[in-house]
């Protein structure tokens, strides 16, 4: 093998290069973030559905409610509680989870998943 | 020697055949077909009277900002990029099928208010490629704003221009011109990329209430839009339909408008 000493030598720099991220980032494992409840969130204990449910498939309740609200009409929802709530993301959802940065934004974020509704639906106001 | 000239045209066109020629064709190019898949009203049909003999200028401004601050509709202050849900316009663009010669000066000479049609065989929800427009049961011509990729075929579809394109992000509108927008935190905006039109307030009739520029309207003057279901004998506006003489914009094009004004 000609030049074999500088080949293996470059495979070695180039596979050290290749895996420094996972060496520099060793024992550092992002913490998952917490969504933070408010005082309005907290005080009324349940959601709509129970918080395993919630946390698991919320992006498939809101795709629901978005499809037979728009599309059907139907505007109210009965939760597993017996509470009938009116089916909105901006007016029903983000009334009780008014802190959007740290209830929503924050696990998106670790998530690495950007999901478009703000272009359109109107956050509230958040006191800093 | 491979394919010479007319082996080439058998197989090409027996390939046609039976590839696009399939049944999907015949059924196509039936005649009736596309009429037959329009959904055909039932029970209700909403729909306006307007009574332009009392409007003024004053009540159609007045209609139309309230109108544009409930919807969440920015104002760019440049007509090729407008947006609007409804509005003013004079005689001759409103009624370009009227025919008369010599119309009555007041008639010719004052603004109309309008506004999507709600027509009952309404050509934008033929033309949509996506479903994002259809008309629903109570004739209300619905748009979902999620499923919308903003082709425009809608706005080419519509004869009334009722249909606005979002150039660009509605958020961005001059701050100068739209000072509170988006005034109603209860409603969405739209995004850059999507076509929008007047809903005939299809959520505040959710909620039992009028439409927003009717009760704008009826505040200044009573009765002075009328709305209500055309498919009841005896609803408000089958009363005012029999007892004044209304004209409807471009009816000859067989859409089916369903806002009448008397003249």
């Amino acid at each position: 093998m000609y030049d074999g000493g500088k080949i293996i030598a470059g495979l070695v720099i180039g596979l050290c290069l290749l895996l420094s991220p996972f060496f520099y980032n060793a024992g550092k494992a992002a913490k998952a973030p917490e969504p933070e409840l408010t005082a309005k969130a907290k005080e009324a204990k349940q959601c709509v559905a129970d918080t395993a449910y919630m946390k698991s498939r919320h992006m498939h309740l809101l795709d629901e409610w978005r499809q037979t609200v728009v599309r059907d009409g139907e505007r109210y929802y009965k939760g597993s509680n017996g509470k009938v709530y009116y089916k909105s993301l901006q007016v029903t959802c983000l009334d009780c989870h008014s802190n959007k940065s740290k209830f929503c934004d924050q696990c998106h974020n670790y998530m690495g998943v950007t999901p478009y509704c703000w272009d359109c639906h109107l956050v509230p106001k958040e006191n800093k | 020697m491979g394919v010479d000239r007319r082996q080439f045209l058998k197989i090409a066109s027996l390939s046609t055949l039976l590839g696009i020629g399939g049944k999907a064709v015949f059924e196509l190019l039936a005649p009736g077909e596309l009429e037959a898949a329009v959904p055909l009203m039932e029970g209700k049909r909403w729909a306006m009277v307007i009574d332009m003999r009392r409007m003024t200028d004053e009540i159609m401004d007045e209609c139309q900002k309230a109108c544009h601050s409930v919807h969440n509709v920015p104002n760019f202050g440049d007509p090729k990029v407008e947006i609007k849900w409804i509005w003013k316009e004079e005689f001759e663009h409103a009624f370009p099928d009227q025919e008369n010669e010599y119309v009555a000066d007041e008639v010719k000479h004052r603004s109309y208010l309008l506004l999507c049609n709600h027509c009952s065989n309404p050509p934008c929800c033929r033309v949509c490629p996506t479903g994002a427009t259809w008309q629903r049961e109570d004739g209300i011509v619905m748009m979902d704003w999620h499923r919308c990729i903003g082709c425009r075929f809608c706005m080419a579809g519509c004869p009334y221009g009722s249909r606005s394109f979002n150039w660009g992000d509605p958020r961005k509108a001059p701050k100068e011109l739209s000072p509170d927008f988006p005034a109603n935190p209860e409603f969405p905006t739209r995004t850059k990329g999507v076509v929008e039109k007047c809903t005939f307030c299809d959520e505040r009739l959710a909620k039992g209430e009028l439409p927003v520029c009717v009760e704008a309207a009826n505040k200044k003057k009573e009765d002075l839009l009328i709305f209500g279901d055309l498919a009841d004998p005896d609803s408000n506006v089958r009363q005012a339909l029999r007892k004044h003489f209304t004209i409807r914009r471009k009816p000859e094009l067989g859409t089916n408008p369903n806002v009448y004004y008397i003249v």
